[in-house]
């Protein structure tokens, strides 16, 4: 089995980081197949096989979203900068630097986690 | 910057980390509630209310011909409790003082883990809160003065909950003096009663400020939810050239599914 995805020697990685690799590399290979069907439903004449290849496309969507929102989970500063990206109207660029400004400017004020509490919790 | 306004408060880095570190110390210990029901979130300062499935009737429809339901839910509260820093202190503490006085962060922890508890255990009826106690419809077991019979009276309390068809494990929620008298003892023999008492209910023992008495409860899952959305967080209020105002914050409701899940044993009258 391969282990091109790992960019570190596997064994002084964590399982959750090795889990983690797993699925960023999912995401990479969700990410180039849309690419790949894009191209070739640019091109293709035949409707029958385009609408095969539109099909097969929104699976790859639906991946790449799942992929993206496990890293999200596991990933608080990444969450809150896509959270003042992703769904919007407004310029990508200006929203970009604004939550990356407010992720950090957070971060700065707490030494806990990002939602600033003090990270206690419960029985879950 | 959130809601919290942490970064506009005159305090360092270190002086956050101290001031977060020390509420994390005070309230671990006391917040006992959430170490023996289900604790879910938190889900964030804008989750405002817990779904109950359930609905009421709206009287008349906007026109005829339409009839409506409205779904009822649970509003979270926000408590808070709100204490002040010296600056001269945190300043000291900057040089490296090992001693800082955070007495004012302490009683305010000990506090808001106090109110947490005791709508949980208790309820807070002013909130829509239903409390463990008050939602049990089995009648409550009085805790001898003679802790000898506590754990025959801990196995009854057990037997009842099992009975009505809720399983194990069970955890015991001790107030602070009955706690202190169980760690205390020791049985014929020299067992400890606290050992004893855990292997009955086959679940933690946990000392629970805001408890009176005990209260034996089912840790099986899904009888007691604790939803959160704030979890406790310091935050920023204001300051002057002596003192930084802060408070400790959370947002939360509480739901018993299960109200069979449990059995309050109370203090034996004096």
């Amino acid at each position: 089995m391969g282990t091109d995805q790992y960019h570190e020697p596997p064994g002084e990685l964590s399982p959750e980081v090795r889990t983690y690799v797993r699925i960023c590399t999912s995401l990479i290979e969700e990410a180039e197949a849309i690419n790949w069907y894009a191209q070739r439903l640019s091109i293709e004449p035949d409707e029958e096989a385009a609408a095969i290849m539109r099909d097969a496309q929104g699976e790859e969507f639906k991946h790449f979203s799942m992929n993206l929102e496990f890293l999200l989970r596991r990933t608080p500063a990444w969450r809150e900068i896509a959270q003042g990206v992703l769904f919007t109207s407004d310029s990508i660029v200006e929203l970009g630097d604004a939550a990356e400004e407010e992720a950090l400017d957070d971060a700065s004020g707490s030494s806990g986690p990002p939602d600033g509490s003090l990270g206690i919790g419960g029985r879950s | 910057m959130n809601h919290l306004f942490r970064t506009l408060a005159p305090i360092t880095a270190l002086g956050w980390e101290l001031i977060d570190e020390e509420a994390r110390q005070q309230l671990a210990g006391s917040l006992a509630a959430r170490r023996l029901v289900d604790f879910a979130g938190p889900r964030g300062w804008q989750h405002s209310a817990t779904n109950l499935g359930r609905t009421e009737g709206v009287a008349a429809g906007p026109v005829d011909g339409v009839e409506a339901l409205r779904r009822r839910v649970l509003p979270l509260v926000e408590p808070r409790a709100a204490f002040a820093v010296s600056r001269a202190e945190l300043a000291d503490a900057e040089r490296g003082a090992p001693d800082p006085d955070l007495e004012s962060l302490q009683q305010a922890a000990r506090r808001i883990a106090l109110a947490e508890n005791t709508a949980v255990f208790r309820g807070w009826e002013e909130a829509g809160v239903e409390g463990i106690v008050e939602a049990s419809p089995h009648a409550p077991i009085s805790l001898s003065t003679d802790l000898d019979a506590v754990p025959t009276q801990v196995a009854g309390a057990v037997e009842v909950v099992r009975s009505a068809g809720v399983d194990g494990p069970y955890g015991l929620a001790l107030g602070p003096d009955v706690y202190t008298a169980v760690v205390e003892t020791t049985e014929y023999g020299g067992y400890p009663l606290f050992e004893h008492l855990r292997h009955i209910v086959g679940g933690p023992l946990v000392w629970a400020p805001g408890v009176e008495g005990a209260v034996v409860l089912s840790l099986r899952g899904g009888d007691f939810l604790f939803d959160c959305g704030q979890d406790l967080a310091v935050g920023y209020d204001g300051h002057d050239a002596d003192l930084v105002n802060l408070y400790l914050v959370e947002t939360f409701s509480f739901v018993v599914a299960t109200p069979e899940a449990a059995v309050a044993l109370p203090p034996a009258p004096a």
